[in-house]
């Protein structure tokens, strides 16, 4: 997994509350069985005119020009700034992955659905959680200057102005900062305790052997 | 000891060990597995050489790719059956303790399946890359959706790195009204506290109203409680549980059984336990629920009314219910019992088990699908379940009637296979959720009731199912 530590990035504002993970990347390009290559159909429904399907001749595409992010000044955007409940519905990891595809690598929300906010943890893409009317001041500050960029560090626990006149704090798990920071494989890590794992499992299987 | 929750209990027995931080290494008793959220995590398994834990707790089934008509083709989507294939090729590689493949006579949706085959027992940690786990929670279970990774992590360590939620009892007291089910009291429920209320919440559901819910009808509502944004819905163990998994094949038998069912009469929340967060409903209160916009919280009663944004004072939500309406091709204040629909849809892992199908078939027994419903589908959940609805000739009331009767998987809920709405089109739908193009691009869904989708099917619009005699 790639690391996280300090990123400065554009800031791409996505004004819409509740947004589903139908929505991130839509169930026709959910037949994949890669982890790469849903970019360009993230929040596809929205963000062209015509429908998309797996194999649709990208180039011929019709980009819809009231999305937010086919506007210009947010081409290359890192940092998503979204309202609550961000990722709500289907537990679907296409939805972090076509984030990342993309490019982003942060997600500011006042809230975000549970499963979501745990897939973004196992690809390096860092959600983040800010008090509402700090999201309402970084939707206009996005909106109100070009070019808005954010400073995110995570190993303070910051996000802040690129002058560093506003900085927010954020809080974010020890164990899952400790991986993000790291690119640790979790899987690695929980196999150093493959012995108490046993240990479990057999205590368990004698004592509710109709589990096994 | 301090008195407990059920979630306490199901939370204290699974926990291998703990960090300083509260993130737990918590055991998972069962695995389910289908073919869309799985070929990635089998594939990093195989890159890591790693090997799947214990493949006994794995039960597998193809559900959301699979066509609903003519298996005697097979699955001609080749996306789909990539994936498919990718699955049955897992499970030969791996091997599982069930795996019910396409066409197999005890094929279907991997919710269905799971409690149908006792594969979900109480007392267990049951998880599958699917939100819907939520479901397995009528068993007094801990049961909750990952993603793939997650998935990746249990099939390779039989373990989930997590930290334990909030606890948060939902009490449903009372009778509930003729011509209501499950699925009303979990729409009004969402209602009520919103598809937020539940994040970072366990619900436990109790009172007198759930109690008296069926099997069928538990798992609809926990089936439902993502939907509220909680990760796990349950209901603590009593008769009726018992009951429902005598003889399942996967259920322990004998002595065993014995033992089992002891332990399981233990699995409900203490009499004092301590909730984070309690809500109440009056059952005797709930009405026929129709949703009318994009969240299943945008929800009103067969009686109510599309609402007026000009009268939502936040402005987030008016935006959220202009939105809405635009999507959905509907006027403010318009009657509810005015909306017409062009197809109707009776299944997914919410309501397509027998009770559901039976509630359905009353509806339309003796009645004809209305002209203007160019398509109304029944698919059951699995199987078993499309068997034992053909031994009690629901097909036949059905067909007699117009409606289609499919093969057993997820369908148009979802809209992988070829079961979709086509842009514009108004569905009366059992299933979850009414998310812009879930059930295909542009399509427009009303979450309802099996009862209540099947009232639409007739009268051609919505109708109040108490009301048809």
């Amino acid at each position: 997994m790639q690391p996280f530590s300090v990123l400065t990035g554009l800031v791409a504002p996505l004004d819409r509350a509740n947004v589903d993970t139908d929505a991130i990347i839509p169930k026709q390009f959910l037949k994949s069985v890669n982890r790469s290559g849903f970019g360009p159909n993230l929040f596809d429904a929205w963000r062209y005119l015509d429908p998309g399907e797996p194999g649709t001749d990208m180039s011929r595409r019709r980009p819809n020009p009231d999305f937010a992010l086919n506007e210009p000044r947010y081409q290359g955007a890192q940092i998503l700034l979204v309202r609550r409940n961000f990722g709500c519905g289907s537990s679907r990891e296409h939805a972090p992955w076509a984030l990342g595809d993309y490019g982003f690598r942060a997600i500011i929300a006042p809230s975000f659905a549970d499963i979501f906010f745990n897939n973004c943890f196992k690809n390096g893409l860092l959600p983040i959680v800010l008090p509402e009317a700090d999201v309402e001041r970084l939707f206009h500050d996005a909106a109100a200057f070009p070019g808005f960029k954010l400073t995110i560090d995570l190993e303070r626990q910051t996000v802040a102005t690129t002058d560093g006149g506003t900085v927010f704090r954020f809080d974010v798990d020890a164990f899952r900062k400790h991986c993000l920071l790291n690119g640790l494989d979790d899987i690695a890590l929980t196999l150093t305790h493959a012995d108490e794992i046993r240990a479990f499992e057999a205590k368990r299987k004698a004592e509710q052997p109709w589990l096994f | 000891m301090n008195a407990r929750t059920l979630y306490d209990k199901l939370w204290d027995s699974h926990v291998v060990r703990s960090e300083s931080d509260g993130t737990a290494l918590l055991y998972i008793d069962r695995h389910l597995v289908h073919e869309v959220t799985s070929p990635q995590a089998f594939e990093g398994l195989k890159l890591a050489g790693r090997k799947p834990w214990r493949v006994g707790s794995i039960v597998a089934t193809a559900d959301h790719n699979t066509p609903t008509t003519h298996w005697d083709l097979g699955i001609t989507d080749p996306t789909s059956r990539t994936q498919v294939d990718a699955l049955d090729a897992n499970m030969l590689k791996y091997g599982a303790k069930a795996y019910f493949p396409f066409r197999d006579k005890r094929q279907g949706i991997v919710h269905v399946i799971g409690p149908e085959t006792g594969a979900t027992l109480p007392g267990m940690t049951v998880v599958c890359g699917d939100s819907h786990t939520s479901t397995h929670g009528a068993f007094g279970c801990l049961a909750f959706g990952i993603g793939t990774s997650e998935v990746e992590h249990v099939l390779a360590t039989q373990c989930l790195l997590t930290k334990k939620a909030k606890s948060m009892r939902v009490n449903v007291e009372g009778t509930l009204p003729f011509g209501c089910t499950a699925k009303d009291i979990a729409l009004a429920i969402i209602g009520k506290i919103g598809t937020a209320g539940g994040t970072g919440h366990a619900i436990e559901f109790d009172g007198s109203a759930v109690r008296a819910l069926s099997m069928e009808g538990r798992m609809t509502l926990c089936n439902m409680a993502i939907e509220a944004g909680a990760r796990a819905g349950m209901v603590g163990v009593d008769e009726t549980t018992i009951d429902y998994l005598k003889g399942r094949t996967f259920a322990p038998k004998g002595e065993l059984w014995e033992r089992a069912v002891a332990h399981w009469r233990t699995l409900r929340s203490d009499p004092e336990a301590k909730f984070d967060r309690a809500v109440t409903l009056d059952a005797a209160t709930i009405a026929p629920q129709v949703t009318w916009g994009t969240s299943p919280e945008m929800v009103t009663t067969i009686d109510g009314r599309v609402p007026d944004p000009d009268k939502e004072k936040d402005p987030q939500r008016r935006e959220g219910i202009e939105r809405a309406l635009v999507y959905m091709g509907l006027t403010p204040n318009t009657a509810i019992s005015d909306i017409r629909i062009d197809k109707v849809f009776i299944g997914s892992c919410t309501n397509s088990r027998i009770e559901d199908l039976r509630a359905a078939a009353a509806v339309v027994k003796g009645r004809r699908k209305a002209d203007n419903v160019m398509l109304a589908m029944v698919v059951p959940g699995s199987g078993p379940v499309k068997a034992q609805a053909e031994r009690e000739g629901l097909d036949r009331i059905f067909t007699a009637a117009g409606f289609e009767w499919r093969e057993p998987g997820c369908s148009m809920c979802l809209a992988m296979n070829d079961d979709r709405l086509e842009p514009g089109e108004r569905c009366a739908s059992t299933s979850n959720r009414n998310f812009e193009g879930r059930q295909g691009t542009g399509g427009r869904t009303h979450l309802v009731s099996p009862a209540m989708a099947a009232a639409a099917g007739i009268a051609g619009h919505f109708v109040d199912v108490r009301r048809l005699g």
